[in-house]
């Protein structure tokens, strides 16, 4: 990597730091927003990217994540960092129960994208009834001081919020490029390119499958626990919901499926454009009601199409760096 | 001499259709072992047997002692065969190195470790200009080779190579003969190969196994087989095999 790309990553990266100080509360929302989807996107990235899985049903182990450490929070007061240990291991656990199912009686492909929407879906349905974590009422967590910074109880500013959420993205990124460069990694990739040679040179695909689910799983329950906290209601309709599985892949997607920056940056171009097409409308005095999402829709459609590998690949060409 | 490989009366069947029957055949540890036939002869299928991605109807098949018939493919190239696929299946979106690095991992702990050793493979099998470039960039011929240096990075006792001649120019062709030679007599790697470039065969072969139909009707010497009447027989219209 030249010096002018580290120094320019560095800048940007700075720019995070400090954002809270210079940044008003929109700005920072936004900025949240972002942080969390290029989180998502990389967790997903472990399983779809690395390892070939394709999931759309990962709104599972947000909805997850996010009703475990809020019922025991809501329920007995016991603070998220206690309770997000027991999302990760939910988490996991229900991870390796869609893949031992799908990959010890050989589903694959679609069929398996299938199953991780089926998943999702029927949990949704299951929470919708569950009356003890509020059912389709949603179960609402207290909001207490919102300009007392509480961490222990993820209780507090946004600022508060940015930084976690920064620190998970951080995290996330630094656990995904240590992966691409280990065992885990090259057998990953080798699965996701062709799982029979894979085999043939003495990979467990099974072993290695389940590591992906599990891992991508675990990593997702964190941002459900994060949801859940931040904006302190929950509701099966909508953090089970396919749209948030959408959401989640969408990043990876647009910047780069399987690469280290690509759901990053991805994740910054959706939420840039998300905002840049409503000032766009509100500039123009376009406001009817479904315009924002057609162009939306329009500019996703044309980026896929003309780069069908993702904004990263091409940009890291230009830059002359490794993707 | 040890069998190191040991076939039993091995029968494999594709509804219905008959692809091997009842064969039976051994290799010797050290040896250099071709099986040669005309399409369809069941050739690939043995392999797939031996190498666990098809599991035998009947019969067993021994490796250095040990039953392996029905075992996972990474099972058995866990106990030391490695293979090549006819119909190469590289892993398209990584890099050549990166491609025998995952081999490589097989025996060896640490990544680093792995990509010194895929390394050296790479450059005896003359791909190491080539190194860096994403294996969809590669000619067919690169990409036999590739397979041949992918499997060998397992460190196998037994390498499986099925038709990695095919499609490589004679000089090509003279130049893999001869690195298989020098690892069947450097480093001890047993061979089985399936291959229909005779030149390939009467340079490499200790023993010749000939396949028709799923069945085996000559085994002997390059020498002996090509002149055995049924051998001469099966290939039919051509007078000689060389």
């Amino acid at each position: 990597m030249n010096r002018r790309v580290i120094f320019v990553f560095a800048a940007l990266g700075g720019v995070l730091l400090c954002l809270p100080s210079i940044a008003n509360n929109y700005v920072l929302s936004v900025a949240t927003l972002f942080l969390f989807f290029a989180y998502t996107g990389q967790a997903w990235n472990i399983m779809t990217g690395f390892a070939g899985q394709l999931s759309l049903g990962h709104s599972l182990y947000l909805g997850i994540g996010a009703y475990a450490s809020a019922a025991l929070y809501f329920h007995f007061g016991i603070g998220p960092w206690a309770g997000l240990w027991l999302s990760i291991v939910l988490c996991g656990l229900v991870g390796s129960v869609v893949g031992a199912l799908a990959f010890r009686y050989g589903i694959s492909g679609v069929y398996f994208t299938l199953l991780t929407i089926a998943f999702a879906e029927f949990t949704r349905i299951g929470f919708d009834h569950w009356d003890w974590l509020g059912g389709s009422g949603g179960l609402f967590l207290k909001v207490t001081r919102r300009d007392q910074i509480d961490l222990l109880n993820l209780r507090g500013t946004p600022a508060m919020f940015y930084y976690v959420i920064l620190a998970l993205a951080a995290t996330a990124l630094a656990l995904s490029a240590w992966l691409l460069r280990s065992r885990a990694g090259y057998y990953w990739q080798a699965i996701r390119e062709n799982e029979e040679a894979a085999q043939a040179l003495g990979i467990n695909t099974f072993r290695w499958k389940m590591l992906a689910v599990v891992t991508s799983a675990a990593m997702t329950s964190l941002a459900g626990v994060f949801s859940a906290f931040y904006y302190n209601n929950l509701f099966p309709e909508q953090i089970f919901s396919i749209n948030r599985s959408i959401e989640t892949i969408l990043g990876p997607i647009i910047g780069g499926i399987g690469t280290l920056i690509g759901p990053i940056l991805g994740a910054a171009l959706l939420t840039l454009l998300a905002d840049g097409v409503t000032e766009l409308v509100a500039a123009l005095g376009w406001e009817v009601a479904g315009v924002k999402q057609l162009i939306y829709g329009v500019i996703l459609f044309a980026v896929v199409t003309l780069l069908p590998h993702g904004v990263w690949p091409v940009l890291a060409r230009k830059l002359k760096v490794s993707r | 001499m040890s069998m190191l490989l040991d076939v039993q009366g091995v029968s494999k069947s594709f509804r219905g259709l008959r692809a091997v029957g009842n064969v039976s055949f051994e290799v010797e540890e050290g040896a250099i072992v071709a099986l040669i036939g005309p399409n369809g002869a069941g050739k690939t299928t043995i392999f797939n047997m031996v190498a666990g991605a098809l599991r035998p109807d009947d019969g067993e098949i021994l490796f250095a002692g040990k039953p392996i018939g029905g075992l996972r493919p990474d099972q058995v190239c866990a106990l030391g065969i490695g293979r090549t696929f006819q119909i190469v299946k590289p892993f398209a979106g990584l890099s050549v190195l990166d491609n025998v690095i995952v081999g490589a991992l097989r025996c060896c702990a640490r990544v680093d470790e792995a990509r010194a050793f895929a390394s050296t493979i790479v450059d005896k099998l003359g791909l190491g200009s080539k190194r860096a470039f994403p294996v969809s960039s590669l000619t067919l011929p690169d990409r036999k080779k590739l397979e041949v240096a992918r499997a060998l990075a397992t460190r196998p006792k037994l390498l499986l190579l099925d038709e990695v001649m095919a499609g490589l120019r004679s000089l090509e062709c003279d130049q893999l003969i001869a690195f298989l030679q020098e690892i069947n007599q450097r480093d001890g790697v047993t061979i089985l190969l399936i291959e229909h470039v005779m030149r390939a065969v009467m340079a490499l072969a200790h023993k010749v196994i000939v396949l028709h139909h799923g069945k085996m009707i000559a085994q002997g010497s390059p020498a002996q087989v090509i002149l055995d009447p049924a051998v001469l027989e099966c290939y039919l219209g051509e007078e000689t095999l060389l």
